[in-house]
C-alpha cells in the first residue's frame, strides 16, 4: 500500500544521516571543539535507556499491566537521584583506572581477577543477545506493519529468507556503523565522541515522534485530554485498565519491578557504557540527574493517552503496534513514517551501544586472557598487536549482532516485547550486588561474588529463561505447569512453591537472594589477596581521596621494555605519548610503569594489563603491601586527626574550665588572708585599750577612786566586747565548717520575738531608741533552735537601733505569714542601705561606712560578724534572711522568712539539722 | 559549578529527595492514590505523573539552585 522505497528510503537515509553526524562529532572531537562536552548531551546519550520496547511495548503494556510501565522509568529516576552517592563513585574509579566495561569495573574490584571478568562477560552476553533480538524484531515488525496496513501482518520469519528480511540489512549497515565508529581507537576508554553524539541524536528522534503521535492522537482523533477520559471511562472493558488491580503482583510486584528497574540501569552494559565509560565530566552527573528524568517524564507523557486511545478505536489490534496504526487509521502517510523513524532510533541507538559494550566486554574480557595464555602470541614479538586487537573487536561486534539476528529469528514471536525486556533487565541485575556491595563494603571478596553471580544466573536462568524457552516451544510446557519431571515443587514460576507472585519478582527475590546470600556469606568467611584488598581500598575510599596514590612498583625494568610493550599492543603513537622521551637503557621510575599499566589496561581490561605488566618487570612487580599500608595509614591519618581535633577541644574546654577553678581559689585565698587580717585588727582594739586602761591602773597609785572605778569598768566592758567577739568568731567558724551543732524542735516564733523585744527593751531604751511591734498572728509555729533564733532575732533588733536615725531613732518589729512562711521583720528608720550594698552586709566584717560628724560614735560598734551568722543560722534551719527598704520607717528592713511548721506534732522531729 | 564535597548539607538534602522520591513511587501510597477519578478511571497514573514531576523539580532547583544561607556550615 504504501509506497516500499519511500519507507526504505527513509529508513536508510536516516541511518546514513547518523553517519553523518557520528563523522561530524568525530571530527570535531580531533579539532578539540568536542561536540559532547555538555551536560546536556550527556543526558540525551543516556535516554539510550528508552529502546524500542519503550517506544512500542510501554502502549502495549499499558492494555495489560495498567500503570505498572512507568516504574521501569521510575527506577532510573531513584538511580539518577542517587547519582552523587552511587553513580558519581563510579565515574570517578573508572577514569582513575581507566575501566572500560562493567565486567572490566568489577573484575577490577575484585583483584582484577580474569575469571570474575569472563564470567560477566559471558552472563551479559547471554542475558543481552535476546534484548538486541528484540530491537531487531521490533523494526521488522514496525515495517510490516507499516506495509501491509490495514491488512493484519503475516509474518513468519522462520520461513523467510533471511535477506527479505529488513532487520538483516539494518543489522549489517549498524555493524559497520559500530566498527566505524566504536573501535576507532584501541583505547576503549577514550570516548567515542562521533557515537555518543549519534545516540544524542537518536534520543531527540525518538522523543519528538513519540510526542507527535501523542498529540496527534490526543488533540486530532480526540477533542483534547477531557474527551479521551471520558469516553474511555464510558467503555466498561477499560475501567479498570489503569487500577492497580491490573498490575501482576499487586502491591508486591509493583515495588519487586521498581527495584529490578533502578539495579538494571545501573547494570546493564549499555548504560554503564553511556553513563560511566563515556562520560566527559564528573560535573555532568549533576545536571544529567534531573534533566535525564525530565526526559522519561516527557517520553512517558503520552503513554496512556494512546493506549486508551488504541483500545478505544483499535479494537482487536496488537497493543504493540498502536503507534503506528493509530497515525495509519486516519490514512496519514507522513506521521506513521515518522513514527517508524522514531521506532528505528530507538532501536539503532540501543544496539549500537550496547554493542560496543559487548563487544569491548568479549575481547578485552573472554579473547585477551586466552590469547595472552597462549605461548604463540602472548609475549613473543609479534610485531604490532594493534591490528590483531581491533580485529578481534571487530569480529566480535559483528558476531554479537549476528547472534542477536538468529534469536530474533529463531525465537520468533514466543515472547512479546515487554517480556524479553524485563527477562534481560533480571540478568543484568545479577552485577548489582558485586557491583554496589563492592563500592561501599571493603570485605567483599572475589570468591563470593564469583559463586554469587553463578548462583544468582543459574537461578535467573531456571526461572525466567527457561521457561521463556518453553513458552516458544523450546521445551515442552508441562515444565512450566508441573515442573521438571512432574516435580511441582520445581516449578519454575513458583520454585519451592512460593506462589501468587509475579514472574519477574518472584525470580528476583530467588537470584538476587541467592547471589547476594553467597557474596556475603563467602566474604564472610573467606580471605582476600592482597591486590584485592589494595583495590577494595581504592574502590571503596574513591570519593574520600582527591587522586589515588599511584601504584607502588619495586620491580626493575627499563623503558626500551616498556617501549616494546606498548608498541606491541598500543602502537608507538601511543607509546611515545605515554612515555615522554627519555633513553630507552634508563631504568623505568615506578609512575611511569604505573602508568603503562594503565593506558594497557583503557585497551585490554586491567586483567590482561597486570598481566602484561608482570611480563616485563622484574622482582618482585607490584608491593602491594606498600600501597596497601599508604591506603590504610591515609585513613588512618585522617581518623587520627579527626580524633586529635576532638582531644584538643576537649583540652582547651577543659584549660578553660581550670582556669575558671584557679581564679575563685585566688579570690577565696584572698578572702581568707583579709578575714585573718580583719580578725587581727578586730581583736587587738578591745585588746588594746584593756591594755592601755590596766597599765593606767597600775602606774597611776594615786588616782582617784571614781576615776578608777571608771577605768576599770571600761576594762570589764572591753572583756566583754572581746569574748562576745571570740564567741561569734568560734560560730562563724563552726557555721562554716558545718559543725554548728543546733537543736530544732517546734517552737512559737510569735512568743520568740515577744521574748526578743522584751530582752533589747531596756538597752534600747537606754539609747533613746523607740520601739514598736506589730505582731500580727496569734501563734506562728516554726522549727527551729530556739537559743540561735532568739541570738538571731536580739541581733536584728540591736543592729537596728544602731542605724536608726540619730535623732528620734526607732525601731520596728513586724511578723506575719507569707503563704506557707513566717516572715519577721525588723526596720528602722534610719538611712537605709544602698541596693549595692545589701548583699554586701552579710559579709563578714562588713561594716556600713559610718557617717561623718562623729554622731554616732557613742554608740557600741559592732563586729560585723552578726548579720552573716544570723544568715548562716537561718539558712540551716531552711530559712532565709534578707535586705529591703523599709515599708513604714524608711530606713532599711531585714527580713528573716522561716517555713511553718507542719500542723501536727510530727514536726518535732525537726528538720535534722545539726 | 560549585565542587558538592563542600557542602554537607547539600549531600543530606539530596539523600532525603531520594528517599521522599522512594516512598512516594512505593506501595503504600501508591495503594492510596489508586482510586478513582469522576470519569471512572484511576487517578494512579495521574498521581505518579505529578509526584514525578514534582521530584524532578525539587531536584532541578536543589542541584542547579545558587547557594542559599545555610549552604555552608
Amino acid at each position: 500500500m504504501r509506497n516500499e522505497a519511500v519507507i526504505l528510503g527513509a529508513a536508510f537515509g536516516y541511518l546514513a544521516l547518523l553517519f553523518v553526524i557520528a563523522a561530524w562529532g568525530d571530527r570535531r572531537a580531533s579539532q578539540g571543539r568536542s561536540l559532547i562536552g555538555s551536560p546536556t548531551v550527556y543526558a540525551l546519550s543516556i535516554a539510550v535507556y528508552c529502546t524500542a520496547w519503550t517506544f512500542y511495548g510501554s502502549v502495549g503494556r499499558v492494555t495489560t499491566q495498567g500503570a505498572s510501565f512507568l516504574l521501569i522509568y521510575l527506577g532510573p529516576t531513584l538511580a539518577m537521584l542517587s547519582a552523587p552517592f552511587i553513580l558519581r563513585k563510579m565515574v570517578r574509579i573508572a577514569a582513575d583506572q581507566r575501566l572500560t566495561s562493567i565486567a572490566d569495573f568489577i573484575s577490577a574490584r575484585y583483584g582484577k581477577s580474569r575469571m570474575l571478568g569472563a564470567l560477566v562477560a559471558l552472563i551479559a552476553l547471554v542475558g543481552i543477545t535476546p534484548y538486541i533480538a528484540l530491537q531487531l524484531k521490533a523494526i521488522t515488525l514496525s515495517h510490516a506493519v507499516l506495509v501491509s496496513y490495514p491488512n493484519p501482518i503475516e509474518l513468519q520469519l522462520a520461513e523467510e529468507r533471511f535477506w527479505v528480511d529488513k532487520s538483516f540489512w539494518v543489522a549489517l549497515v549498524l555493524a559497520v556503523f559500530i566498527i566505524l565508529f566504536g573501535t576507532r581507537h584501541l583505547d576503549a576508554s577514550e570516548r567515542h565522541e562521533g557515537m555518543v553524539a549519534a545516540i544524542a541524536f537518536e534520543s531527540l528522534v525518538k522523543l519528538v515522534a513519540f510526542l507527535a503521535v501523542g498529540v496527534f492522537t490526543v488533540f486530532m482523533l480526540f477533542n483534547g485530554l477531557g474527551d479521551l477520559f471520558a469516553q474511555a471511562g464510558d467503555d466498561p472493558r477499560l475501567r479498570q485498565a489503569l487500577d492497580l488491580s491490573a498490575v501482576e503482583g499487586g502491591a508486591l510486584g509493583w515495588s519487586g519491578l521498581l527495584l529490578l528497574a533502578f539495579l538494571a540501569f545501573l547494570t546493564l552494559p549499555r548504560q554503564f557504557q553511556v553513563l560511566v565509560v563515556e562520560n566527559v565530566d564528573e560535573r555532568h552527573l549533576t545536571r544529567a540527574s534531573w534533566l535525564f528524568p525530565l526526559y522519561l517524564l516527557a517520553i512517558n507523557l503520552f503513554v496512556i493517552p494512546i493506549a486508551l486511545a488504541g483500545m478505544l478505536l483499535m479494537e482487536g489490534g496488537d497493543p504493540d503496534s498502536f503507534v503506528l496504526t493509530l497515525p495509519l487509521s486516519a490514512g496519514l502517510e507522513g506521521l506513521p513514517l515518522l513514527v517508524f523513524i522514531g521506532g528505528l532510533s530507538a532501536a539503532t541507538g540501543m544496539v549500537i551501544v550496547e554493542t560496543i559494550a559487548l563487544s569491548t566486554m568479549v575481547s578485552n574480557q573472554l579473547v585477551m586472557p586466552l590469547l595472552l595464555r597462549s605461548p604463540r602470541l602472548g609475549l613473543e614479538s609479534r610485531g604490532e598487536l594493534r591490528g590483531w586487537l581491533l580485529g578481534i573487536r571487530r569480529v566480535a561486534i559483528v558476531l554479537i549482532l549476528l547472534l542477536g539476528y538468529l534469536y530474533h529469528a529463531l525465537l520468533g514471536d514466543a515472547y512479546s516485547l515487554v517480556t524479553i525486556g524485563l527477562v534481560s533487565f533480571a540478568a543484568a541485575a545479577q552485577f548489582a550486588p558485586a557491583l554496589l556491595l563492592g563500592l561501599y563494603w571493603r570485605g567483599a571478596n572475589r570468591r563470593g561474588a564469583i559463586i554469587g553471580l553463578l548462583l544468582g544466573f543459574v537461578a535467573w536462568a531456571y526461572t525466567l529463561l527457561l521457561p521463556g524457552f518453553a513458552q516458544s516451544g523450546w521445551l515442552p510446557s508441562s515444565f512450566i505447569d508441573q515442573g521438571p519431571w512432574g516435580l511441582a515443587w520445581l516449578r519454575p514460576y513458583a520454585l519451592l512453591g512460593l506462589e501468587g507472585w509475579d514472574i519477574y519478582t518472584h525470580s528476583l527475590f530467588w537470584s538476587l537472594g541467592l547471589n547476594l546470600a553467597a557474596l556475603v556469606g563467602f566474604s564472610l568467611f573467606g580471605r582476600q589477596s592482597r591486590l584485592e584488598q589494595t583495590q577494595a581500598a581504592l574502590f571503596t575510599g574513591a570519593l574520600r581521596r582527591d587522586a589515588m596514590p599511584a601504584s607502588l612498583w619495586q620491580g626493575q625494568t627499563s623503558r626500551g621494555e616498556l617501549r616494546d610493550l606498548l608498541t606491541r599492543y598500543l602502537g608507538a603513537k601511543v607509546a611515545t605519548r605515554v612515555l615522554e622521551g627519555g633513553r630507552d637503557d634508563q631504568p623505568a621510575p615506578p609512575a611511569l610503569i604505573a602508568r603503562t599499566e594503565r593506558a594497557l589496561a583503557g585497551a585490554l581490561g586491567s586483567a590482561s594489563a597486570r598481566v602484561l605488566i608482570n611480563s616485563v618487570v622484574r622482582g618482585e612487580a607490584l608491593d602491594l603491601e606498600a600501597v596497601l599500608r599508604i591506603l590504610d595509614t591515609t585513613s588512618q591519618t585522617l581518623e587520627y586527626n579527626r580524633r586529635l581535633k576532638q582531644k584538643s577541644e576537649e583540652l582547651a574546654r577543659i584549660g578553660e574550665e581550670l582556669r575558671a577553678a584557679n581564679e575563685r581559689l585566688r579570690e577565696l585565698d584572698r578572702l581568707k588572708d583579709e578575714f585573718v587580717a580583719m580578725v587581727s585588727h578586730e581583736l587587738r582594739t578591745p585588746l588594746t585599750s584593756i591594755r592601755a586602761f590596766a597599765e593606767i591602773l597600775r602606774d597611776g597609785k594615786d588616782l582617784p577612786d571614781a576615776k578608777r572605778e571608771q577605768f576599770l569598768e571600761v576594762v570589764v566592758q572591753e572583756s566583754q566586747r572581746l569574748s562576745r567577739l571570740i564567741e561569734e568568731i568560734l560560730d562563724l567558724a563552726r557555721l562554716e565548717s558545718g559543725r554548728l551543732t543546733l537543736n530544732p524542735q517546734r517552737l512559737d516564733l510569735a512568743v520568740l520575738a515577744r521574748h526578743g523585744l522584751a530582752a533589747v527593751e531596756r538597752l534600747q531604751a537606754e539609747r533613746g531608741v523607740t520601739l514598736e511591734s506589730a505582731i500580727e498572728v496569734e501563734e506562728a509555729w516554726v522549727v527551729g533552735d530556739p537559743d540561735r533564733l532568739a541570738q538571731v532575732i536580739i541581733n536584728l533588733l540591736d543592729n537596728a537601733g544602731k542605724f536608726a536615725d540619730d535623732d528620734r531613732p526607732r525601731v520596728r518589729l513586724t511578723l506575719s505569714r507569707h503563704k506557707a512562711h513566717y516572715r519577721l521583720a525588723v526596720e528602722d528608720n534610719g538611712p537605709g542601705i544602698a541596693e549595692d550594698e545589701r548583699e554586701r552586709v552579710f559579709e563578714k566584717f562588713h561594716q556600713i561606712k559610718q557617717q561623718q560628724g562623729g554622731k554616732r560614735r557613742h554608740r557600741p560598734k559592732g563586729s560585723g560578724l552578726g548579720l552573716p551568722i544570723s544568715r548562716g543560722i537561718v539558712a540551716h534551719l531552711g530559712g532565709r534572711l534578707w535586705v529591703e527598704p523599709a515599708p513604714t520607717l524608711g530606713g532599711a528592713s531585714l527580713i528573716m522568712e522561716l517555713p511553718a511548721a507542719p500542723e501536727s506534732g510530727e514536726g518535732e522531729e525537726g528538720t535534722g539539722e545539726g | 559549578m560549585r565542587e558538592p564535597d563542600k557542602r554537607p548539607r547539600h549531600q543530606e538534602r539530596l539523600l532525603a529527595l531520594l528517599l521522599l522520591a522512594l516512598a512516594l513511587f512505593s506501595p503504600p501510597l501508591v495503594i492510596i492514590a489508586d482510586r478513582s477519578l469522576p470519569s471512572g478511571l484511576s487517578a494512579l497514573p495521574l498521581y505518579l505523573l505529578l509526584v514525578w514531576a514534582l521530584v524532578i523539580g525539587l531536584a532541578a532547583w536543589l542541584l542547579e539552585g545558587t547557594p542559599r544561607e545555610g549552604d555552608k556550615e
